[in-house]
């Protein structure tokens, strides 16, 4: 038998359910597993869970014992610390929430706890979910297991992607079955890239993002990092559906994304946009993306270029509507009702000083910029025209669409940089999610599957994207492309 | 350049930040060449373009109007950094 916490989610529900192993010793393994030297040294957790852990563990037993077990009971998942926990500290990865702990629990997380899951801990990621590496975290960068045996020792630390680089980290690391994670502009699929997992970001308004810390609420979602397509599929079944205490969320069906994996992709158009190939992107990034269009091909799909020509737009106008849409959300902080206080002269002293010792450089920027351009007289040329190009790319995705059924895409333009890289430019770290900040613009669904290593021996993902509300197209894409890739890598560390 | 220090002395008192003054020409430069960046959207015609806000374009639901939460004074002071009774307490205001 292979270890416990080498389990995918489907093969662990299928061994609970044969009485091979208990809840109990699937979370004991992962417990052991997340509290070992080489595990606290990636940084993945912020907050660890193992007693709270134990118990869920028990009473996931007794449940399946009584044959009540849910969708997912004895699962132990670890949560982005961006999704309010009742009882549990929640930090957003800010000094500002630093000793902030929830009296409610979120909606996804509710869910996920209803259908059983066991909860090993809150995972680290980029403060305010702001950035593409975790580097920005108040409590320190995450190190991917990729960086070596020993991923704190390593000579090069190399990053697990962000936001979600905690729950990327801790999946690839095999110290958690799965993870939560949230995306507004490519923070689950580009982390899920850089670490040979799989991230699907599903529709907007497929998940309810009520009690998740808001970052852009016209851009987050909620969505799983997991070992397969078929456990992204099981997972993002529990986290989605209606919620009326999210006035964006979409009142629709859940249908079970399970079924469609496996299904034959024969006939299925995929579409491969020429404006995806941009200068400067690793030449092993195009042959990965040209090896995965051969793959569906050999599945049987036929592959079609499109063309989304307001391609080069998208992160401009990501970085007009997300900061000014933050700059609104993170208001809130002002020290009077949660959080941090530092005290000042009068009022505004207070609420400046808290703010400024409270928020790191990156949330301080984006701030900033989104105050500039929502203020008086920039409005119009800034944000209006934002919102303005922003239907254009969606426009683009219609067109495109009207001419095939998913389309192929790199997930990120390099396989995974070094801490310490790309920081001195904001912008070369925002190209980070040059291939996965259209879909949010959109509101699409995207899912990054790996597909094989570069020469550097690091993971290359491709991302599938999909119509609104058709996750079940691309579920049955994903999984021929995970067949075809057959992709089994680990990273250097695995606990 | 598009930002001075002093329109990042401004911006920072409409967002209610600290930024000290010795750091203000370093984040002036910092946002004007994102400001550059950006300025690449005036390439694109948007006549008779509507903003989009809202990609599934939903009207906002209303739900009814009746009271379905609350008296939760006790967790809604469990995070507040300062409060007396029932209230949070803040500097004083008014002189």
């Amino acid at each position: 038998m292979s270890k416990l916490t080498d389990l995918t989610i489907t093969e662990a529900l299928a061994g609970l359910d044969a009485k091979k192993f208990s809840a109990v010793e699937i979370a004991e393994a992962h417990v052991k597993a997340m509290g070992s030297d080489a595990a606290r040294g990636m940084n993945a957790y912020i907050t660890e869970t193992p007693e709270l852990a134990m118990k869920q563990a028990k009473e996931a037993d007794a449940r399946r014992a009584a044959g009540k077990a849910g969708a997912m009971d004895g699962i132990p998942i670890a949560i982005k610390d961006l999704y309010c926990t009742k009882g549990v500290r929640t930090t957003a990865a800010s000094k500002i929430l630093d000793n902030f702990t929830p009296t409610y629990e979120s909606t996804v997380t509710q869910k996920l706890l209803d259908s059983g899951c066991v909860t090993l801990g809150k995972a680290n990621l980029d403060e305010f979910a702001m950035g593409s590496s975790t580097i920005s975290s108040a409590f320190n960068p995450t190190i991917s297991p990729w960086s070596g045996a020993e991923p704190a020792k390593a000579a090069r630390k190399l990053v697990p992607g962000g936001s979600s680089g905690g729950s990327s980290a801790v999946v690839a690391a095999r110290i958690a079955m799965a993870a939560t994670a949230t995306d507004t502009g490519g923070s689950i699929r580009q982390p899920a890239g850089f670490t040979g997992t799989v991230g699907i970001k599903p529709t907007y308004g497929r998940c309810s993002r009520w009690g998740i810390i808001a970052y852009a609420s016209s851009l987050d979602q909620a969505g799983p990092i997991t070992r397969s397509v078929s456990d992204a599929a099981l997972m993002l079944k529990v986290m989605a559906g209606f919620d009326d205490k999210d006035s964006t969320s979409v009142d629709m069906p859940v249908p079970d994304f399970s079924a469609a994996i496996g299904q034959s992709v024969k006939g299925m158009r995929i579409g491969i946009p020429r404006e995806y190939r941009i200068d400067g992107i690793n030449a092993e990034v195009n042959a990965a993306w040209d090896r995965g269009a051969q793959m569906l091909r050999d599945a049987g799909a036929e592959v079609v270029e499109v063309s989304l020509p307001h391609t080069k737009y998208a992160l401009p106008v990501y970085y007009i509507i997300a900061p000014a849409e933050a700059s609104s959300n993170l208001a809130r902080y002002d020290g009077v009702r949660f959080g941090k206080r530092v005290m000042g002269e009068g009022l505004n002293g207070m609420y400046e000083n808290t703010r400024g010792a409270g928020f790191g450089k990156e949330v301080q920027r984006r701030i900033l910029m989104g105050t500039y351009v929502l203020s008086a007289g920039y409005y119009d040329a800034y944000y209006l025209k934002a919102q303005k190009v922003r239907r254009r790319i969606r426009n683009d995705f219609e067109e495109a669409f009207k001419n095939c059924d998913a389309i192929l895409t790199p997930t990120a333009p390099s396989t995974a940089f070094a801490i310490g890289e790309k920081q001195d430019d904001p912008i070369a770290m925002y190209l980070e999610d040059v291939f996965t900040v259209t879909l949010n613009l959109a509101g699409l669904p995207g899912i990054a599957v790996p597909v094989g290593l570069a020469q550097n021996g690091l993971p290359l993902g491709l991302q599938l994207i999909g119509k609104a509300f058709d996750e079940m197209t691309l579920f049955k894409a994903a999984s021929a492309l995970e067949k075809a890739a057959g992709f089994t890598a680990k990273p250097a560390f695995v606990a | 350049m598009s930002i001075d220090p002093k329109t990042v002395s401004r911006i920072a008192h409409l967002s209610r930040l600290k930024i000290p003054e010795a750091e203000q020409a370093a984040i002036a430069g910092e946002l004007s060449k994102i400001l550059d960046w950006v300025a690449q959207l005036n390439e694109v015609d948007v006549t008779g373009i509507e903003p989009l806000a809202n990609v599934n374009d939903m009207a906002m639901r209303r739900r009814a109007d009746i009271v379905n939460d609350g008296d939760k004074v006790k967790d809604i002071l469990a995070n507040a950094p300062a409060h007396t009774a029932n209230f949070f307490t803040v500097p004083k205001v008014v002189e």
